[in-house]
């Protein structure tokens, strides 16, 4: 079943005033329960407008957005229900920590979500072992923390709210290559014992490439296709048009394709790809061995 | 080529009263030539913004010196001179646009600097040229991408002209396009008009694009040279948390699996004309499946 569909929802900013600007314009599409979903698309696109609408954050100025079904501005004044239901993690998350304590800090979405002090306490301890944060540092102040470390502090703020929909904007910007593979291999681990919906925004496309089930690829606020990330990289064209890119990995299979090369283009990791390219050498060396 | 930047010997400390033994900088010598584009890639901590700052004398070190074209950046008399010859590029464009259009904005550095208005006023247009962002100079800066305001904010830098250009990570938060708008602005500048870069960056195929890369770890150099050089290291890079340029890997795992394929290849094209090679000289490359399977796990 969807948990989120979109019902040409429109956006636009200081609507009425002179500065009206629409950000988002006739966009519609379902994401099934479970998929775990890259969105792409150049500064500007609306990825952020978009991610923000679908935790009612911000209101769409014509259309709906239907949450398992439901409109999430039936009753506007339950519109904070919407916020626990779908977790949002912002860009930069380390600046949000406020609290004395990490364990306080990632305990304050549960406990305003009204729960007793035993389930806060499962919750909390259950994000943190799913950010991969050592439970000694629950007790220190969230600002002795590494930068690395409050990142995964904040966003296990966010999954403590254990949410049906996870929101990542941008999560791995700014960290070293290693600290980008661990976060999100984490990020990908929760999802799979969770098995709830996770939307990651990324301008990484190898990042997207190695971890989504579906792309979702916007431009100018416009969705532009959501569909297998096989399908999507294969469009080479279309994405650069747009300002967006394929993976290292599918940029050189496609240029050994275009020599002449019997490859599979759609390849998207190097593992892969070496798989592939030792898969001709193998024919060949079987096909001479023959001569 | 003439020496412009020397670090000699610098020991960096952030709180004067820690008394422990772990420094920033912990005894980094480094020499950058006039007209150079280097990388500097490091893992998160590892020193490499820390050393950023002590390139126009933002931070001083706590001991050893820095040397910007001979002037010593202690030298709290010639601050400006230090500060108009090397600007500094930072991550994230909305922290360092000042004004409410885009030339204004370029000419706020000029206008510290006490140059004449008429001047500035060249300046500022040639700056802007140089980005390619002439067409936007009165518009207002919150309203464009990322990568053109990261490229408005290395044009209120050019303005003031300045022998060399630090960029701190200038494209983490942009997309594949403002990234590449950043990284040919850069290389232009370098190659056209001869300005020193240092950038420093988490993107190994950025880094690929400079002519040395310096890799950072514990505040000190762990390893400089041209990125062929640098980048054939793949072990020693992966242990520092850092990676290749996936085109790199890739014909680094062919390699291993004793395939007739370069050393160190950079580039998408130079990997698909390896690899098209590789498969043109199938006859004489002798490797059977097996052994070929055998040697991958």
């Amino acid at each position: 079943m969807a948990v989120i569909r979109t019902e040409k929802i429109r956006f636009v900013y200081g609507a009425g005033t002179s500065f009206e600007k629409t950000a988002l314009t006739d966009v519609s599409f379902e994401i099934e329960s479970g998929e775990f979903v890259g969105i792409i698309g150049h500064t500007g696109s609306g990825k952020s407008t978009l991610v923000q609408l679908l935790n009612g954050l911000l209101r769409p100025t014509e259309g709906t957005i239907f949450l398992n079904g439901k409109d999430i501005w039936e009753k506007p004044k339950k519109i904070r229900n919407i916020h626990f239901k779908v977790g949002m993690v912002f860009q930069y998350p380390e600046y949000q920590l406020f609290e004395e304590t990490v364990y306080k800090d990632i305990a304050f979405g549960p406990k305003n979500m009204g729960l007793d002090d035993d389930e806060i306490d499962q919750k909390v301890r259950n994000a943190a072992r799913f950010t991969g944060l050592r439970e000694e540092l629950l007790e220190s102040s969230p600002f002795e923390l590494s930068g690395g470390e409050k990142r995964r502090a904040a966003i296990a703020g966010v999954i403590a709210m254990d949410p049906d929909v996870l929101i990542l904007d941008e999560p791995t910007a700014g960290l070293d290559p290693l600290g980008r593979e661990a976060l999100l291999s984490q990020i990908a681990d929760y999802h799979k014992v969770r098995k709830n919906t996770v939307l990651l925004v990324s301008h990484s496309m190898e990042d997207i490439a190695r971890t989504a089930d579906k792309i979702l690829v916007m431009s100018h606020g416009q969705k532009v296709m959501l569909d297998t990330p096989e399908y999507v990289f294969s469009k080479v064209r279309e994405l650069e048009k747009i300002g967006l890119k394929v993976p290292q990995i599918t940029k050189i299979m496609m240029l050994l394709k275009e020599k002449g090369v019997n490859v599979d283009p759609s390849v998207l990791t190097v593992e892969k790809g070496l798989n592939e390219i030792l898969n001709l050498l193998s024919d060949a060396n079987n096909n001479c061995s023959r001569l | 080529m003439k020496e412009f930047i020397k670090i000699d010997n610098v020991y960096f400390k952030y709180d004067e009263n820690d008394d422990s033994d772990i420094f920033a900088l912990n005894g980094i010598n480094l020499t950058i030539g006039k007209g150079e584009f280097i990388a500097v890639v490091g893992h998160n901590g590892c020193g490499k913004s820390t050393l950023a700052k002590h390139l126009n004398s933002l931070y001083l070190p706590t001991t050893g010196d820095v040397y910007v074209d001979g002037i010593n950046t202690k030298d709290d008399d010639r601050l400006f001179e230090i500060r108009k010859k090397v600007g500094l590029v930072l991550q994230n464009p909305d922290n360092q646009i000042v004004a409410g259009i885009v030339e204004e904005d370029v000419a706020f550095g000029c206008e510290n600097l006490g140059i004449p208005s008429d001047e500035i006023r060249k300046r500022v247009d040639n700056a802007l040229k140089a980005v390619d962002m002439y067409e936007y100079r009165t518009h207002s800066p919150d309203k464009l991408s990322g990568g053109q305001k990261q490229r408005v904010a290395i044009a209120g830098i050019i303005a003031m002209e300045p022998e060399c250009i630090v960029l701190d990570e200038p494209t983490a938060m942009l997309d594949p396009q403002g990234r590449e708008e950043v990284m040919s602005t850069i290389t232009r500048l370098n190659k056209e008009i001869g300005i020193t870069i240092v950038l420093i960056t988490h993107y190994m195929e950025e880094a690929a694009a400079a002519g040395r890369v310096v890799v950072m770890d514990k505040g000190n150099v762990l390893l400089s040279g041209k990125p062929k050089e640098v980048f054939s290291q793949v072990e020693l890079l992966k242990r520092h948390r850092l990676d290749v340029p996936q085109a790199t890997e890739l014909i680094y795992k062919l390699k291993n699996c004793g395939c007739n394929v370069p050393d160190c290849v950079l580039t998408e094209e130079e990997c698909a004309e390896a690899v098209f090679k590789l498969l043109k000289e199938k006859t004489s490359a002798s490797l059977s499946y097996s052994q070929v399977r055998k040697r991958v796990k």
